[in-house]
């Protein structure tokens, strides 16, 4: 059984990384990545040639418009998806390792709770499979449910929450083995704005006392310029990254750091980019 | 109040129906009978003496509700449970011949449905025959399995469990392999990101996602059983069991006899699938089911 690291908790008050010049170990490494998925007429060129680091502790999100392969990109990552060629390591490991080591939380777009279980014993579920004791399956449950706020709904079931509160869940439930890595999948793409802003924050104040490495898939470009230290923009047809864009607002930052020109100048840049991607689309 | 009163009103407006249109097909059924007795004793008679007579023959062609009636609740009762004059001493014994067909169809079901999810080659090669199996007209096979198992020891009550279960079984494999394969691709992309076995796979999150397709073939199959268990009391000469109730009946042209062994096993069948469902709202309750 994989040991579980319980190092995670760092004090708030840490200093973020700086993206680019500090010598933190890269946890994902990716040269010359392809993937074409063969389909019933035409093979379909999902990923082209990407290259990528990731340093420990950043946030990084893949932003651009459907079909720019940032999923696909991901799930190679996660090992639920094979690439065709070219070269990918994830703390240092192949993804299949990473994965059998139960290296990385994934959060989908959906919550895909189950619904036969309690929100406090779908928290448990990782737990259960690694075989971890249950008396700790209990503290655990309790503690991430506590930081993502839903401490009073542990025996409530799936169906009894609403979706801002599913998707929580399954954020805790990703959590409770900590892992180092995070890889989230457009997991609040289906709220609305005002629960989305709220678990915006919420997740920023998270990377923060937690240092976890978080790969956001997004294509909200205000949400991408909140929450990251930097954004990968791109491209559909064939899936590439078009720009990595810098992103040092600063720690403390909240929701009103979106009216600061700092903000709009970054976001400007996100779109510029976006829209330089489509130009010779339509 | 007004509630239970909606919900009531209908069924018994129809049961109102049904009896009435029973004793006008009683009169209209039995007519040829009553005019045979009148023209022996020679008598006239009114329309509501016709009657009389119709609902009350010894043998009638069909007999009137309130004849079935008290058939039954004599036969009910009145009667000594463990004498073979008792419906009760029947049901008893075709309803253990159906539990017991019914747990073993179960197990059989849910065997095949595991075997059918986790192997593709028993997929392919057990499938078709598990659905020829059920194109073989029951009551053509009923009497080989009884002198098969007969030859090898087995009788009384084994040979119509076995039946039950040879009906039973299907209606539960295929909808176990359903709510198996019921799982959408995120839950198993969440179990394939746990790293988890295909064994933790298996009993965290198909077993559960089973559970709710495998009730509804539960209600379907324990009907099917009771089916099978009548069924195989039919050939054998069997001394007890709701079948042989009707068999005898028939020989002797007991109708009214036919008719409340057949309102016991609808009775019998109703009340077996209730206590399914209400097993079922108890375990679906608890794995958090919306009420």
């Amino acid at each position: 059984m994989q040991t579980l690291r319980t190092d995670t908790t760092m004090s708030a008050d840490s200093l973020r990384p700086a993206s680019r010049e500090d010598n933190r170990p890269v946890a994902i490494d990716i040269r010359d990545l392809s993937l074409t998925f063969r389909t019933a007429d035409a093979p379909v060129t999902a990923l082209s040639n990407v290259d990528l680091q990731i340093r420990a502790g950043e946030f990084v999100s893949l932003i651009g418009p459907s079909g720019c392969g940032k999923t696909t990109l991901m799930r190679v990552m996660a090992d639920l998806a094979r690439p065709t060629s070219g070269h990918i390591t994830v703390n240092g490991l192949s993804p299949e390792q990473a994965r059998l080591a139960r290296a990385y939380g994934y959060v989908f777009q959906a919550p895909a709770l189950y619904p036969w279980r309690s929100v406090r014993r779908n928290l448990m579920l990782p737990l259960e499979i690694m075989g971890v004791p249950a008396s700790e399956r209990e503290a655990r449950a309790a503690r991430y449910l506590e930081m993502v706020g839903l401490k009073d709904f542990a025996n409530k079931f799936p169906w009894q929450l609403s979706g801002g509160m599913q998707q929580r869940v399954s954020i805790a439930r990703a959590l409770s083995f900590e892992p180092k890595l995070l890889l989230m999948d457009e997991p609040f793409g289906a709220l609305d704005e005002i629960t989305r802003d709220h678990l915006n924050e919420q997740l920023l104040r998270l990377w923060e006392q937690t240092q976890k490495t978080v790969i956001f898939v997004t294509h909200s470009i205000p949400e991408a310029v909140f929450l990251s230290s930097r954004i990968v923009v791109m491209s559909p047809r064939p899936g590439r990254i078009l720009e990595v864009i810098d992103c040092n607002l600063p720690p403390d930052r909240t929701l009103d750091v979106r009216e600061t020109p700092e903000f709009l100048t970054i976001a400007h840049r996100v779109r510029v980019a976006l829209r330089a991607g489509h130009s010779y689309d339509d | 109040m007004r509630l239970s009163n909606s919900r009531w009103l209908p069924v018994m407006v129809v049961l109102a129906a049904i009896i009435l249109i029973w004793y006008v097909g009683a009169v209209w059924l039995n007519a040829g009978l009553v005019e045979q007795r009148l023209e022996q004793t020679g008598k006239e008679a009114t329309a509501a003496e016709f009657a009389h007579i119709a609902f009350s023959l010894d043998r009638p062609v069909l007999p009137a509700p309130h004849q079935v009636a008290r058939e039954f609740y004599e036969s009910v009762f009145t009667r000594d449970i463990t004498s073979p004059r008792s419906l009760v001493y029947h049901a008893e014994i075709t309803g253990s011949a159906t539990l017991v067909g019914f747990a073993l169809g179960t197990l059989l079901g849910i065997l095949l449905a595991v075997g059918i999810v986790s192997w593709r080659t028993l997929d392919r090669s057990l499938l078709p025959w598990i659905i020829a199996s059920q194109t073989i007209p029951i009551l053509a096979i009923a009497p080989m399995i009884i002198v098969v198992l007969g030859n090898i020891g087995l009788t009384g009550l084994m040979p119509k469990a076995v039946i039950s279960m040879y009906l039973c079984f299907f209606p539960i494999t295929i909808g176990m392999v359903k709510g198996l394969r019921s799982p959408d691709p995120l839950q198993l992309d969440l179990m394939r990101t746990y790293s988890a076995t295909r064994g933790q796979v298996f009993r965290k999150l198909r077993w559960p996602a089973s559970v709710a397709f495998l009730f509804t073939s539960l209600k379907v199959a324990i009907a099917i059983s009771l089916v099978g268990a009548i069924v195989g009391e039919l050939p054998t000469g069997a001394q007890g069991g709701l079948g042989a109730r009707l068999l005898s009946g028939s020989y002797y042209g007991q109708t009214v006899q036919i008719w409340a062994a057949l309102f016991m096993a609808a009775l019998l069948g109703m009340v077996l699938v209730a206590l399914v469902g209400v097993v079922e709202r108890l375990t679906l309750r608890r794995m958090g089911a919306k009420p």
